[in-house]
């Protein structure tokens, strides 16, 4: 794919956490307009890919391009510009609790246009009409269920109209009926606004059945990508533990530890 | 005895990079101070809350402590029969001294800690990410309006503090133990200075509402973003400004006598 075609390039990124290694050299390619999903056991550094992404964090080397501009060499003001651009969804919803449902989503707008206040109302009654919760602009995030909190996240990280969303675990702790709405949405949004969607999570069946293209990570390393379908057929021993859940194999069920026989006898 | 000196030099290090780190807080903080007329509903809403809230405080911790003063005051003086300058002696003590520290200290304990566990749980809940994120700075939203808020009520509660401690001084001196109302204020006219003490007194309230804030909003972004972290971070706060503030007192007091 070349880079016109890609909304963002990750090249060759490496980025460590004091002692412990994250990536070891990762690259990818975010093509413009799909859902793409970023898998991988817990603790293998997906969010931290999110904020990487956002320039949260910087990496030790390596580049993240987003819209042909390298995420990392720009300044804090093209950086804060850059990030209008993007949506992340956090998997707390991370709404501001001293705002209602309703003005935490005129928040972006309200920051960074100069819009009537006519005007803010129809683009936040819109973006909550297309989650399902313009009934519920004016509750407070307190008197949210966390799908509902996550639904309105999801209409803030969309009203500034961005190029790209990304979801960091959004199915983690929902009711399926929650789990179902949020799943649908991201694909329906992704293709009724035009967005590229990066959803990491570790949730298989359900990213799977909305992703266009997979990416798994494990060790540091992108261990196996491609359509679902593809990764589905993979026959990598650490993959195909992972997509299929089973408990032992090349990620071992016990931590190490020294000999069992041996830990009981000792007094 | 090697493991002592190096936990004394990793303590020592934390610190000084600590400090590093408030300075460059401080100077990005000042740097993003409340510009526009869309900032100042902000302004004014942490005016409220830094500064109103507090009132109920100030104002009943002030009225015992004149009161006290007071009697204690005139207890003194009564033996060199000098229950004349009663007046003077609560207005000095507590317009040059008593006004700013325990206002400072009050409001360490009420809108610093209040600080910096809203920073720090904001920052748990991912709300300052989330800003950020959004392409809003943290430090312009969130810490600006509270540090300048800070800054501006300070000095304001120092004189209801000192204002409310004179009043309650008059209520035990001249209402409760006779002392003539007139001597009592005429003293206190006549012996207080306005530039010497009354504006020394605001000097001390605006640092130590500096220093203070700066603690407390600092601590508030750069606590750990944990339930124990939070609660580290707020009782920092309380303990680190209490310590500056007497610091401070001691170090300004000096350089007042001096004449500077």
């Amino acid at each position: 794919m070349s880079t016109t075609e890609n909304l963002i390039t990750v090249n060759d990124l490496h980025f460590s956490r004091g002692e412990r290694v994250i990536y070891e050299g990762i690259d990818m390619a975010i093509p413009k307009g799909k859902v793409i999903a970023v898998m991988g056991p817990s603790g293998c550094g997906k969010t931290t890919l999110l904020r990487l992404i956002g320039a949260k964090l910087r990496p030790q080397s390596g580049s993240i391009i987003v819209d042909n501009q390298n995420v990392f060499k720009l300044s804090r003001r093209e950086l804060y510009k850059a990030r209008r651009k993007m949506g992340l969804l956090f998997q707390s919803g991370a709404l501001f609790t001293s705002l209602s449902a309703y003005e935490n989503v005129a928040f972006p707008l309200r920051e960074h246009t100069n819009l009537p206040e006519t005007l803010i109302r129809r683009i936040v009654l819109m973006k909550l009409q297309a989650v399902g919760l313009r009934g519920a602009s004016e509750l407070m995030p307190s008197e949210l269920s966390g799908g509902m909190a996550r639904r309105v996240a999801l209409a803030r990280a969309i009203a500034m109209d961005p190029q790209l969303v990304m979801y960091d675990e959004p199915f983690t702790g929902l009711d399926p009926i929650a789990m179902g709405v949020i799943v649908q949405l991201i694909r329906k949004l992704n293709d009724a606004l035009g967005l590229t969607s990066i959803v990491v999570t570790h949730d298989v069946p359900e990213v799977m059945s909305i992703a266009d293209y997979v990416y798994v990570l494990a060790n540091g390393k992108v261990i196996g990508e491609g359509t679902p379908e593809e990764v589905r057929q993979d026959s990598s021993p650490l993959l195909k533990q992972f997509i299929q859940g089973l408990p032992d194999g090349v990620v071992p069920y016990h931590y190490p530890a020294k000999d069992y026989a041996e830990d009981l006898l000792e007094c | 005895m090697l493991t002592r000196i190096q936990t004394f030099g990793q303590s020592g290090i934390e610190f000084c990079s600590g400090f590093g780190r408030s300075g460059i807080f401080l100077v990005r903080t000042l740097l993003r101070r409340p510009r526009t007329v869309r900032t100042f509903p902000l302004l004014l809403q942490e005016l409220y809350s830094v500064g109103v809230l507090s009132l109920l405080i100030i104002v009943v911790s002030a009225l015992f402590i004149g009161m006290v003063l007071g009697l204690q005051g005139y207890n003194i003086l009564v033996e060199f029969s000098a229950t004349s300058e009663l007046g003077t002696m609560v207005a000095l003590g507590i317009v040059r001294e008593l006004g700013p520290v325990i206002t400072a200290l009050l409001f360490a304990g009420r809108a610093g800690s209040a600080l910096t566990a809203e920073i720090g749980l904001m920052k748990t809940t991912e709300q300052i990410d989330s800003m950020e994120m959004i392409g809003v700075d943290p430090l312009w939203r969130i810490i600006s309006p509270r540090f300048w808020a800070g800054i501006i009520s300070m000095p304001l509660l120092s004189i209801i503090f000192c204002a409310v401690a004179i009043w309650g001084g008059y209520l035990i001196g001249v209402a409760w133990l006779g002392v003539d109302s007139g001597v009592f204020w005429n003293n206190m006219q006549s012996n207080v200075s306005f530039s010497a003490d009354v504006v020394n007194g605001i000097i001390k309230s605006i640092v130590f509402g500096f220093v203070i804030v700066w603690i407390a909003v600092f601590q508030g972004f750069d606590a750990k973003p944990t339930a124990e972290g939070i609660s580290r971070a707020t009782t920092r706060t309380v303990v680190y400004s209490s310590l500056a503030v007497l610091g401070l007192d001691f170090i300004l007091t000096a350089m007042m006598m001096g004449g500077w």
